[in-house]
């Protein structure tokens, strides 16, 4: 892992001057205060150097600081694979020059998450190639993520303001290129699986040039964070990555309790781990049928979307919806589970399995199929790490990186389970590792469920949760407990973190800012898909348009955690 | 002369009729047999088993609203259709369904049951015909102005040749062992016994004609044309009402032709082996095997359909060009060389 010292001492080699990259003290990773002028030499440096190894940019995000004299602050979220280890880095900028330089020439995956940070804070990233908005549409006025921002402005776009590639205008009309024309892939599409919409040029069938444009699903997620209480926030989380709510809630509740420092029940923990992992099933069950689909197999479509309600059931019986659960709190769950919960889930054990094989003997060895998937969609290892892929798409290019095992959380290194990788990195490798998925998943709920303990639900710390009803009846004291918490929200103490579990995508990332009030102060989601979605344009040169429905499935991407 | 009129016109409504009545059975075997591949239930609300559902979607289409691209080229936009359903419903007038050739009707002998029984160029027709329903599709696409559209057109053009000339070999062989163009001399020829089909005969040809057939009807792993997933709705993207109706028959009838083609070409037609009848009873008992037959091959239509994935176009030339035209002319060499030999009847 190497220690603080370790990775300080292997950044000052090149970096020496405490004025340019200064360590701050404390916090849950190790973070550097960066001056933006070696910005990018220092990143060059954390990629290439093989003491540090830093080669996987999860995230990059702005904040909002407008009493400090240096206002806006660029946060970079990095991970090495090889080491294991994390740092995050803060380039700090004053109000009226607003500009860092760009960090895509080191890492590409800076593309739309400087993009967004662009879109949403009116962070200037000098040298960034297509610096436009991404998430509000052209027409948007302001950076909505400002805390000067006024919500109750609205925007209108017009017709012919639309978004469209420079490319796409321009006339390619010679001798050599008499059959291209440009097609809109979406927004409304049969194979994009939400709002996402794809320009390709077509040079009769083949795609030569592409690119991509989301933020038809922006809803601002984080916008309302910051005027809601931190319970409230959960129901906004459920609608993220909508195929599997429960995930999202946990990995919000799991970053808030790191900022508390509190941790749920055991009880809580092993619901949580149940659900979670039945969300997994539920959602690689949703994106091969899905997928599927796309290529033209309809019948597995259903065998899996049989599966998907028989899950449904389950996770209603515990909370009483099945699509968006609002299920976790911070500290716990808000119910226990029914009193029939293990039968239900063993059902799941038994029929799930049987669904899938009967996908599998359907599909898996199909030469249609193989032959629709195989090579489709490759992406070597470096370029997935380079593009920040994380998940069931990154293992697919034979990287054994999975949160679940590198950084376990809720004891999930207590649970015997794999990492499924393939090789191929393409559309083919993709399905085979969500279906191995499926199965590790089911293992771990079974070996959860046996060890699930007896005891509370939620923690008993009335500064976080609420007293049980009855108390609130019958105790002054409990009333005062819900009463402050129900009018002031939970006061979270000042700090930051950046909590991450591995969700149904990849790494789902909170970076979560709170000024100590009962609201947080900012909260910046990593969501997995949208550095996966980045790549999807560079993959679709010279493949033809079904390739391009068969790869947008196999990436699963979820408009509503892409759009947020 | 009135006589012999009667009793072609007799013909034409029977076999019309029948044929027309397959469309609205078939979706619902479609959708039912659909359903029961998948594990659900499937329309089980209009009548007993759902049974009337085509009827209500009949109904439920002629009231729809017609809506015409301001952009489209209108004559041919309204022609296309035309075209796609008028040709499926021509190329079965030389499919002979039953027997009969001793019966006689009002004092005119029937002939069999064939709409055309003196049309001695009935393969030729049957492939010339086959072929021109292409242009329903190609028209369509092109006149609706829109790309999708266009794309369905395109793959579909591409498709039919690619799958045409193989389609053509396979049945070359066939008429080379019967040596007539006579689709009831194809029967005939197959009559006795099992071992007497082109099919056992014939593997390979049959195989690949059956690959062709379903590439012909543009059903599923080759609904290249309309792919709802990659075009939308390809060729049709831009129809409704009426219009839609029109396209969603041809494939069905084009689906019966090709079924009932495959039987007479390789399946013995409505003979039963080791069964000879003769008079009405024969009429009657061959007519009923040939749609046995049929059913099955309908059957097989819907089965594939709901088991394979898509094929991607340029896939689906390469299975044409390097695939089935080898094994093709594989069949016809095998059944040059059989008849040399004297291996066949």
């Amino acid at each position: 892992m190497g220690t603080r010292e370790q990775r300080l001492a292997a950044i000052r080699k090149s970096f020496p001057d405490e004025a340019l990259v200064a360590e701050v003290p404390g916090g849950d990773l190790q973070t550097f205060r960066v001056d933006r002028k070696v910005l990018v030499d220092l990143a060059r440096h954390l990629k290439d150097d093989p003491d540090l190894d830093f080669k996987l940019l999860l995230d990059v995000c702005g904040v909002d600081y407008p009493e400090r004299a240096e206002r806006f602050e660029s946060v970079y979220h990095l991970s090495s694979l090889t080491h294991g280890h994390r740092i995050r880095l803060k380039v700090p900028m004053p109000a009226d020059a607003p500009v860092v330089p760009s960090v895509y020439p080191v890492w590409r995956s800076a593309d739309w998450f400087e993009r967004e940070a662009f879109d949403l804070m009116g962070i200037l990233f000098s040298g960034h190639p297509n610096l436009k908005r991404i998430l509000c549409h052209p027409a948007f006025q302001g950076h909505a993520l400002r805390k000067d921002y006024d919500p109750g402005q609205r925007w209108l776009l017009r017709e012919g303001e639309q978004d469209e590639p420079v490319w796409a205008r321009a006339v390619q009309e010679d001798e050599d290129h008499f059959e291209t024309q440009v097609l809109n892939l979406g927004p409304s599409h049969p194979a994009s699986h939400g709002t996402l919409r794809t320009v390709v040029r077509l040079d009769g069938e083949v795609i030569t040039q592409a690119e991509t444009e989301i933020g038809y699903l922006h809803r601002c997620f984080e916008k309302m964070a910051e005027s809601h209480t931190w319970n409230q926030v959960i129901p906004y989380t459920d609608r993220l990555n909508y195929c599997s709510s429960m995930m999202n809630g946990v990995g919000y509740a799991l970053a808030v309790e790191k900022l508390l420092g509190v941790e749920a029940p055991p009880r809580a923990q092993s619901i949580r781990i149940i659900l979670s992992e039945l969300s997994r099933v539920m959602d690689h069950i949703v994106d091969i049928g899905a997928n599927l689909n796309d290529i033209g197999a309809m019948t597995p479509f259903l065998y899996m979307y049989e599966a998907r309600e028989e899950l449904y059931t389950v996770l209603e019986a515990c909370c009483g919806s099945r699509l968006t659960m609002s299920y976790v709190r911070v500290g716990g769950v808000s119910h226990d589970v029914p009193a029939d919960f293990g039968e239900g889930v063993r059902f799941i054990l038994k029929r799930v399995p049987q669904l899938v094989a009967d996908m599998e003997r359907l599909i898996t060895e199909n030469r249609i199929f193989r032959q629709r998937t195989e090579g489709v969609g490759k992406l070597s290892s470096e370029d997935a790490i380079d593009w920040g892929w994380t998940g069931p798409c990154l293992r697919a290019c034979g990287v054994p990186f999975d949160v679940r095992k590198s950084y376990p959380y809720m004891g999930y290194d207590q649970l015997d389970f794999k990492v499924p990788i393939a090789h191929g990195g393409d559309t083919f490798a993709r399905y085979l590792v969500r279906v191995e998925e499926i199965k590790q998943s089911l293992r771990i709920v079974e070996q959860a469920l046996e060890a699930m303990p007896p005891g509370p639900i939620i923690i008993s710390d009335h500064n976080v949760a609420l007293p049980a009803k009855e108390k609130v009846y019958t105790e002054m004291e409990s009333l005062i407990w819900h009463f402050k918490l129900v009018m002031e929200g939970m006061k979270v103490p000042a700090g930051e973190v950046y909590g991450f579990t591995e969700a149904a995508n990849g790494e789902l990332g909170y970076y979560i800012v709170s000024d100590g009030s009962g609201k947080p102060y900012r909260i910046k989601v990593r969501p997995p898909c949208f550095a996966i979605f980045q790549a999807y344009p560079h993959m679709l040169k010279g493949h033809m348009i079904p390739d391009a429905v068969a790869i947008l499935g196999s990436l699963n991407v979820i408009a509503g955690e892409l759009d947020r | 002369m009135w006589a012999e009129l009667a009793v072609t016109t007799a013909k034409v409504v029977v076999v019309a009729l029948a044929m027309v009545t397959t469309v609205p059975i078939m979706v619902w075997v479609e959708r039912r047999g659909a359903a029961f591949i998948q594990d659900r239930l499937g329309p089980n609300r209009v009548g007993p088993l759902g049974l009337f559902q085509p009827v209500i979607d009949v109904v439920k289409l002629i009231f729809k609203e017609d809506v015409t691209p301001a952009a489209a080229n209108k004559g041919l936009y309204y022609l296309a259709p035309l075209i796609s359903l008028g040709v499926a419903m021509v190329t079965f007038i030389v499919i002979p369904f039953g027997a009969g050739h001793d019966v006689s009707l009002f004092g005119v002998p029937l002939r069999g049951l064939i709409v055309a029984p003196d049309l001695n160029v009935g393969v030729l027709y049957l492939l010339a015909i086959g072929s021109l329903s292409v242009y329903g599709i190609v028209l369509a696409g092109w006149s609706s102005n829109n790309k999708y559209s266009l794309l369905g057109g395109l793959r579909s053009s591409a498709q039919l040749i690619s799958y045409e000339l193989a389609m053509t070999l396979a049945v070359l062989g066939v008429l080379m062992a019967t040596g007539s163009l006579h689709l009831s001399d194809v029967v005939a020829r197959q009559s006795g016994a099992v071992w007497h089909w082109n099919a056992v005969t014939q593997v390979i040809g049959f195989a690949v004609f059956l690959v062709a057939a379903f590439a012909e009807t543009n059903r599923l792993p080759f609904d290249l044309a309309e792919a709802e997933t990659e075009l939308v709705a390809g060729y049709h993207v831009e129809y409704s009402s009426m219009k839609f109706a029109c396209f969603f028959m041809a494939e069905y009838l084009n689906m019966a032709t090709a079924s009932a083609l495959t039987v007479t070409l390789f399946f013995g037609g409505g003979t039963l082996p080791g069964v000879t009848l003769t008079g009405w009873l024969g009429l009657f008992v061959s007519t009923a095997v040939f749609v046995a037959k049929m059913c099955f091959f309908l059957w097989l239509f819907v089965w594939v359909r709901w088991s394979l994935p898509r094929f991607r176009y340029d896939q689906l030339m390469q299975l044409g060009w390097k695939g089935l035209l080898p094994l093709a002319t594989l069949n016809l060499v095998w059944v040059g060389i059989a008849m040399t030999m004297g291996w066949l009847r």
